[in-house]
């Protein structure tokens, strides 16, 4: 590395002469480590160094990029649509496009908070006017929709040009990003439905965004030095009469998060709570333990399960779910939970114990119309004996 | 420990007590539950390790930890998200020691899923406001002289869950979307000067990604040429795929999603670039409805690690509470600890290195007397920031900001031992 230095101190440019003191000082830094293992040759590094460290030190590395490669990755439009690319699309042909690469994931009308976040709802005509969604203000706020935060149209256009179809992003021309930009405007009953989005009045349609006005930079949290709005006390002593619980886990979600016995050290001061019973049991017994003159508060059940049962079965488990990962069936499937397809314990109840040769079949050739109006993708990629391990596991059920 | 020499002693006898009792008792620690008449059967009876041989060198040429360190795992939040690919797992802060975060454990969260990038055909580019837009190829910037650094990593999003109540149990899914780790790379600052950035004109540069996502952020200029960094190193090896092999940005004391992963171009502009992770997330929402926007810098903020939510106390008497501060403003300069839900405080101990950005480690002596207890810490940073209670937050935020919720936490300390999460007025 410095003798690399030493080689590009000639071609030294002025321009970075400016900061070579910022650098010299780092240059130092990394001269001191070498230093520090003390070896005569990282003596002789340091005499050169000192000699050339106001060398540029990127001089030389790196090289210009060409007009092809910025074009190729400069994609971004900002607020001000800077960096748009010319073009046009209308809201039926936006249409089409939602349909074929977007509802499945989305809903046929943006609702879709079944899977993800509903992109529209919850704005109005007024907000159109004021250009302030009034749903924000109020305590019982829904869930947030895109088009209710929206303040940027460029943000929108932007980010369905580099991100979406999730699943295949940059996959779309330049005119499907306007007219699918058109239909979600329309959804939202911005623009009409005979709207045309190009890059000639995309200014004008943010002037009619129901969330234009909705954002804030007064906050102490972005420029370095800004000063933070909620401020702690520094009192030590008596600095209130009571400590009021104000909120407290419920007693039905003890167990939500999975066993905390499992995911606590099995050594030192502390064990993991054993979720898997509800703290009365648990009080119970500890109590019982206490009254036999035992002073211990832990509990050698959950442990002793933790090290044997539980390692066991996990053993047996967790490796067709990695496969299942692994494969990004657990993008559209989870284990309890339905998300773009059925849950996999869902399956299992299905098609039952002798299942595993069909599931396999299923599951190779993809299919349509049992759970639902979306259908799965072919999973021929997979390796015949990853699917009919994955296979095997759905028809055991023992998840 | 500090603890007194005759304490300790009282304290281990104590502890043997309790434990030759409890060999008939249920609920005993399982070491002490094999306790017979002649001693422990763990130093009776050799164990196999003892008398055998082991396993040779290099016999995992990638090291593992212990299977008996199993339970500590990065994990996910049930119903916070709906898909792994943009989702969140979090690390288990209850078990760390000290400030580094093990590379197999940091915290992950993806919007497009991760990849494993071939680093000889990674580029990077910077364009823009630059004399010479140029690119960069890992091999490049790998020559370059470096700097290693350690910082912590947070989540805009990180105890988002709990600005209205208690919603999660541990502080694995309160506070675990944080780490903090050695990076090494090239500060940002030489690559914009070997470019020709046109400090009139810059005043932001936008960070791009190489994922799918190719997530975006805006960098303020006051950051960008100060200590951001273009990172390839994380704790003495490469970054982990998960946190952006090859590239990464490194933004200290900024929100986490700044970091963008798979780094492919830094470019240098006049204004803010309102991506869709600055318009659409990562905007905190207030009670007029306006929401922040370029909600960056992560404020002070502590948390006990241990004793801490979903964790059971072994017995009364000593405990040492530790846990972990770290403000994006600058160093921790003092960390407070109460045990009665904040009627009085005691000042911690910090431990070395205190560092700019980065956690740091506090440790305190405390005797449980087997009564209802809540812990808490509050943490003043370099600044003079003082860590803000919830109602102190609440008061001016809200409870629906989602993001940069800094609130002091509370660990309720029930007589059964069990330690579980809870808010306190
Ligand atoms: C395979 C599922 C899938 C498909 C198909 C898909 N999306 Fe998405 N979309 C997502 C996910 C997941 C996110 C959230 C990504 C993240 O967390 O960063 C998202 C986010 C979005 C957002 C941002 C919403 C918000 O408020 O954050 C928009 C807008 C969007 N998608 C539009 C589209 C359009 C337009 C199409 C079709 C061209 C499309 N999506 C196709 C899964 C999908
Ligand atoms: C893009 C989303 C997606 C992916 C990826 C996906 N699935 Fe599916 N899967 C679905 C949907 C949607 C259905 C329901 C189809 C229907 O209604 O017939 C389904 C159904 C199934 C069924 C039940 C079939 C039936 O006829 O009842 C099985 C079994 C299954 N998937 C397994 C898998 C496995 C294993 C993988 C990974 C190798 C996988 N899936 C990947 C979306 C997906």
């Amino acid at each position: 590395m410095f003798r690399l230095l030493n080689a590009h101190s000639t071609g030294y440019d002025e321009r970075l002469r400016r900061c070579a003191t910022a650098r010299v000082r780092q240059v130092h830094v990394a001269v001191a480590r070498l230093a520090s293992i003390s070896s005569r040759a990282a003596l002789c590094a340091l005499s050169t160094v000192t000699l050339v460290s106001a060398a540029p030190i990127a001089a030389n590395l790196g090289r210009a990029a060409t007009p092809a490669e910025i074009r190729a990755w400069d994609i971004d439009v900002r607020p001000d649509f800077k960096g748009l690319p010319p073009g046009s699309g209308s809201v039926s042909k936006g249409q089409d496009v939602w349909e074929a690469k977007c509802e499945s994931c989305h809903g046929a009308f943006g609702e879709s908070n079944e899977v993800f976040t509903p992109v529209i709802g919850h704005t109005t005509a007024a907000d159109i006017k004021t250009g302030h969604v009034a749903a924000l203000r109020g305590e019982t706020v829904p869930q947030r929709t895109t088009l209710m935060k929206l303040s940027q149209l460029s943000t929108l256009w932007d980010y369905i040009n580099r991100a979406m179809p999730w699943n295949a992003p940059k996959t779309l021309t330049t005119d499907e990003v306007y007219a699918v930009t058109a239909f979600i405007l329309n959804l939202g009953d911005i623009v009409p439905a005979d709207f045309v989005l190009s890059d000639k009045n995309i200014a004008e349609t943010q002037n009619k965004l129901p969330n234009r006005n909705g954002i804030t930079l007064k906050h102490g949290m972005w420029n370095v030095g800004d000063k933070p709005d909620a401020q702690g006390s520094g009192c030590m002593k008596d600095c209130k009469k009571a400590a009021a619980i104000i909120s407290r886990m419920p007693d039905y979600a003890r167990n939500a998060h999975g066993n905390l016995a499992e995911q606590n050290r099995i050594v030192g001061a502390i064990r993991g709570a054993d979720t898997s019973r509800s703290a009365a049991t648990e009080l119970a017994l500890l109590t019982k333990g206490a009254s036999s003159g035992n002073g211990s508060m832990a509990n050698a059940s959950s442990s002793e399960r933790r090290g044997e049962t539980a390692a066991a079965a996990n053993a047996a488990n967790t490796a067709p779910l990695k496969l299942a990962q692994k494969h990004a069936c657990t993008a559209c499937h989870g284990v309890n939970n339905k998300l773009i397809g059925p849950s996999f314990t869902d399956i299992h109840n299905k098609y039952g114990a002798n299942s595993a040769t069909t599931l396999a079949a299923k599951i190779k050739a993809g299919g349509s119309g049992i759970w639902g109006s979306i259908a799965m993708p072919p999973q021929a990629h997979v390796p015949e004996p990853e699917i009919k391990a994955i296979a095997e596991w759905l028809a055991a059920g023992k998840f | 420990m500090t603890l007194p020499r005759d304490d300790r002693r009282s304290f281990l006898r104590k502890a043997f007590l309790a434990a030759s009792a409890a060999s008939v008792a249920a609920s005993a620690p399982r070491a002490f539950a094999q306790m017979s008449a002649e001693g422990d059967p763990a130093i009776l009876n050799l164990p196999a390790h003892t008398k055998g041989l082991g396993q040779p060198v290099a016999a995992r040429p990638y090291g593992l930890p212990s299977k008996y360190e199993e339970n500590l795992q990065r994990r996910e939040s049930p119903g916070l998200t709906r898909v792994g690919a943009a989702g969140v797992s979090f690390a288990p802060l209850q078990g760390f020691f000290g400030i580094i975060t093990p590379s197999g454990l940091h915290f992950e969260r993806h919007h497009q899923g991760w990849w494993d990038i071939d680093p000889a055909q990674h580029r990077f580019m910077i364009n823009g406001l630059v004399k010479n837009p140029k690119v960069y190829t890992m091999d490049d910037l790998m020559r370059m002289p470096s700097v290693s650094r350690m910082h912590f990593i947070e989540c805009g999003a990180n105890t988002g869950m709990e600005w209205g109540n208690v919603a999660v149990p541990t502080v694995q899914y309160t506070h675990g979307m944080l780490s903090c780790c050695e990076f090494t790379g090239v500060p940002l600052k030489w690559l914009l000067d070997d470019c020709g950035i046109d400090l009139k004109k810059a005043k932001f540069v936008l960070a791009e990604g190489a994922d799918g996502s190719s997530m975006t952020r805006t960098i303020n200029l006051a950051n960008a040429l100060d200590d951001v960094m273009v990172a390839y190193g994380m704790n003495g090896e490469m970054l982990r795929p998960e946190n952006g092999y090859p590239l990464r940005l490194v933004v200290p004391g900024v929100q986490g999603v700044s970091w963008v992963k798979y780094l492919r171009r830094i470019e240098v502009g006049d204004m803010p670039y309102a991506a869709k992770d600055e318009t659409l997330h990562y905007v905190d929402l207030m009670p007029d409805g306006q929401h922040r926007q370029y909600t960056s810098i992560q404020e002070l903020k502590s948390v006990i690690t241990s004793p801490s939510g979903g964790q059971v106390l072994l017995d009364k008497g000593f405990f040492n509470v530790t846990g972990i501060a770290w403000s994006g403003r600058g160093k921790i300069r003092k960390v407070d600890v109460s045990v009665d839900g904040g009627k009085n405080w005691r000042t911690a101990r910090l431990e070395t290195p205190l560092l700019d950005k980065c956690l740091t480690r506090f440790n305190i002596d405390w005797t449980w007397d087997g009564k209802d207890a809540i812990l808490q810490s509050r943490a003043t940073d370099s600044t003079g920031h003082i860590q803000p209670s919830s109602m102190d937050l609440r008061k001016v935020r809200g409870t629906r900001s989602i993001y940069h919720n800094n609130a002091v936490q509370s660990w309720l300390v029930s007589a059964n031992g069990e330690v579980s999460n809870v808010q306190v007025a």
